[in-house]
């Protein structure tokens, strides 16, 4: 066997401080002492990387407060001003993508391939995209005088912290808004990084303010009467409470929540490349992608064909340190994420479906989960239903094109969906039935700065990302 | 795999409407998507000791090769030398897997080769247009065979092929099979005149169905030789193909491959695609020229920790 020795990444690139403040008028502030302090640790090691702040109400209030002094201006300034940070930052991100990626991959346990090459060069992507529009959202189609709301309030995951960064304040900021972020409490530090970021391009102080803490942070900062807009990406319980919280108040609302896609493999796919997909499909970024194909529908014809190549294909998969360039598989983001994932996939053993996971040996510290297909499921096994965020794959299989759309669209989600076939007209029939924000023709979890993204039903709604990503942001 | 499935594909070249239905009803390729995965094998990092198990592998799968109008047996006879003793400087160093020439050359290079466990190919069949009357290629295969060659490299009628003459094609391949007698047969598909990759699907399948013991992807005569997608799709096929009939078939990108870099992806491809079974030079070989000199360039570098220049390794 040709094995590939070890390959790691330095991890000394980034320096990370043994404790970090609170960013809020363009300045590091120690929490108030309504506030406290919490641990982050590398998921892949159980280590602890630093200690974060907890922002109680008081530095909320600061925060927001913040963000109201600078909205003025900063929507003052003419769209080709702003577009001029917006460009500098995302040269930096570039120029220091090195750091970030490693951080990231500290802080969350992905793989530093896929941070190295997708969440970063992503990232930095969507602040050159919206600095684009910055000078150009008359042009926009969202009449001939769009105004910035004001102060938005963003709280965002920790599957993919960078980017859903990237995603939250590129557009913010180019439409005129000023923000308050709230990172996820187990990956807050590349959030943390980037308001360095924000120093070194010079940008006002108060136009990004950056809140650590957990649940309770972000409850206190969605809440906050100063607050015009709410933009929140995460679970769709918490997104549920949002959504509650915001009701019958004068703040604007965008909600980007689980899902459970289904990727749909005709009997004309060309299979390899659907293997390949599928793969991608759940097994990027360890199945921590709301839009993950969870639920793989293959047609019964090629049923066989298919999983023995997937297994085949599982087997190569290398899990371990995120910091080796040869890893496609890291650590659970958590232990508690990890213990979710165990629940809901005995749950599927114990409910009779076949589970199925390529040997392979799991690192003894940090949290980990083997690579996992169930076959044999039904559209009535949990693990059919219910988002498991994890590299766990339910396979079901259907007979005709009506059958698949039906048991795709039978799902309270509809954040994304795949189709594999040869046939051109068969993906455009198909879609068009598909109730999902995204779907995806021979190809799964691609992104891009231009393409809208979004859901329907329990995954949310408004579209981040594109043109339609500017709206949520505008009066 | 059973007998009555290796009978029924053998059946398929009966005629030509069941060789044609059978070879467009294979899986379709994904431009795209064959191309996303080829890179993405492309960016494993291999260092340290996995390199140099690497380097000495790709070393004992090169079949070195010069095919010129200039070929004069004095550079085939030091070309051969070279094939046994790639570095003189390191006695550790493996010799290569083959040599491969024009059939005229051949006695010249099985005179240097008798013994030293070095094979001997020979591009014959009207190399490399294949455009040539079937007598001229089988009796210019009859005598690289009978000149000492135990490796025949044909190459397809890729206008046959193209006009969707399979049965023609197929029929070319088993009579050259045939006069090969103990030989092996590769196969070379010039995959750069294919087109597409559902042709090279096809062209592999029906080259291996016709008997060829290796597919080969270029002449190395046209623009577009071996590339990283063109070879998965090939190895795709042969493990598909052993997969339903129980037979082996080889691999052999050839042309356009020149550093050790590019020969490390390639390994990275085998060992992730169809795995350990294929990883060994009676499975997989280069057809190259210059890349040998390379491989010990960075095997030197390796073992010593500098790299030397180009004129510690010897000219071919």
């Amino acid at each position: 066997m040709f094995e590939y020795a070890p390959a790691p990444e330095s991890r000394s690139v980034v320096d990370i401080a043994p404790s970090y403040g609170l960013f809020i008028d363009g300045e590091f502030v120690s929490p108030a002492s309504s506030g406290g302090v919490f641990k982050t640790v590398n998921p892949a090691t159980e280590e602890v990387l630093a200690e974060v702040s907890t922002a109680g109400p008081e530095d909320v209030d600061r925060a927001v407060a913040a963000a109201r002094r600078a909205a003025g201006p900063w929507s003052a300034l003419p769209g080709a001003e702003r577009a001029k940070y917006l460009f500098r930052i995302a040269r930096i991100v570039q120029e220091r993508s090195r750091e970030l990626a490693v951080l990231e991959s500290l802080d969350n346990g992905k793989p530093i391939r896929e941070s190295r090459d997708v969440d970063l060069p992503l990232a930095a992507a969507h602040f050159f995209y919206y600095a684009g529009w910055a000078d150009k959202l008359r042009h926009a189609g969202f009449g001939d005088n769009p105004r910035p709301l004001g102060v938005a309030a963003q709280v965002i995951p920790w599957n993919f912290p960078m980017l859903m960064l990237a995603w939250k304040i590129a557009p913010a900021l180019a439409t005129g808004n000023t923000v308050v972020l709230k990172p996820a409490e187990t990956t807050p530090l590349s959030a943390l990084f980037f308001a360095d970021v924000c120093r070194q391009a010079e940008l006002p102080p108060g136009v990004v303010n950056i809140v650590t803490g957990a649940g309770e942070t972000g409850r206190t900062l969605v809440e906050h009467a100063g607050v015009d807009k709410v933009a929140f990406t995460g679970s769709t319980e918490v997104g549920r409470q949002i959504a509650r919280s915001v009701a019958g108040t004068r703040k604007r609302l965008t909600l980007e929540l689980g899902g459970k896609a289904a990727n749909i493999v005709f009997d004309d796919a060309p299979i390899d490349q659907a293997v390949e997909g599928i793969v991608n499909g759940i097994f990027f970024n360890q199945g921590h992608v709301c839009c993950a194909g969870s639920r793989l529908l293959i047609q019964e014809s090629v049923y066989d064909e298919v999983i023995e190549a997937l297994k085949r294909r599982m087997a190569t998969l290398r899990v371990g340190d995120p910091l080796d360039k040869n890893t496609d598989i890291g650590a659970i983001n958590s232990a508690e994420q990890l213990a979710r994932i165990r629940t809901l996939s005995d749950i599927g053993a114990e409910e009779g479906a076949e589970r199925w996971s390529p040997p392979c040996e799991l690192p003894a510290q940090g949290f980990w989960f083997a690579p996992t297909i169930f076959t044999g499921v039904t559209q009535a096994h949990r693990i059919a239903r219910e988002e498991i965020f994890g590299p766990v794959l339910s396979v079901l299989t259907f007979r005709t094109p009506a059958e698949a759309i039906e048991k795709a669209n039978n799902t309270p989600y509809g954040l994304s969906a795949g189709i594999w076939t040869e046939k051109g007209s068969q993906i455009l029939a198909v879609a068009d039935k598909l109730r999902a924000g995204v779907v995806w023709a021979n190809t799964f979890n691609k992104f891009d700065p231009t393409s809208p993204f979004g859901g329907y039903k329990e995954s949310g709604y408004g579209r981040e990302g594109g043109r339609h990503g500017l709206e949520a942001y505008l009066a | 795999m059973t007998a009555t499935t290796t009978s029924r594909l053998s059946d398929l070249s009966d005629s030509s409407f069941s060789l044609r239905s059978f070879l467009h009803g294979l899986p379709g390729v994904d431009k795209v998507g064959v191309e996303a995965r080829a890179a993405a094998l492309g960016t494993r990092s291999v260092k340290t000791s996995a390199k140099a198990a690497a380097i000495d592998l790709a070393i004992r799968m090169v079949d070195l090769t010069t095919l010129e109008g200039a070929d004069t047996p004095g550079k085939v006879r030091a070309l051969s030398a070279k094939a046994v003793r790639p570095d003189p400087a390191d006695p550790g160093c493996p010799g290569v897997a083959a040599v491969c020439v024009y059939p005229a050359m051949v006695p010249v290079a099985a005179e240097v080769l008798r013994g030293t466990g070095v094979h001997l190919a020979s591009v014959a069949t009207a190399f490399p247009s294949g455009q040539a009357p079937l007598d001229v290629k089988l009796a210019d295969t009859r005598d690289a065979v009978a000149g000492g060659a135990d490796e025949i490299d044909m190459v397809i009628s890729r206008g046959a092929f193209l006009a969707g003459r399979y049965d023609h094609v197929f029929d070319e391949i088993v009579a050259v099979k045939e006069a090969c007698g103990s030989a092996h047969l590769k196969v070379i598909l010039e995959t750069g005149e294919l087109g597409t990759y559902d042709n090279v699907r096809r062209a592999s399948w029906l080259a291996m169905l016709a008997g060829a013991d290796f597919i080969k992807t270029s002449t190395g005569k046209v623009p577009v030789a071996a590339t990283l997608p063109v070879t998965l799709v090939m190895l795709e096929a042969v493990r598909d193909f052993r997969a339903r009939t129980g037979r082996q078939v080889g691999v052999k990108p050839a042309g356009g491959i020149r550093t050790t870099k590019d020969a490390i992806k390639y390994l990275v491809m085998i060992n992730e695609t169809v795995g350990d079974d294929w990883l060994d030079p009676d499975w997989f070989r280069f057809g190259a020229s210059s890349l040998l000199n390379d491989l010990l360039m960075q095997r030197t570098k390796i073992a010593t920790g500098h790299y030397a220049g180009p004129d510690y390794f010897t000219l071919d």
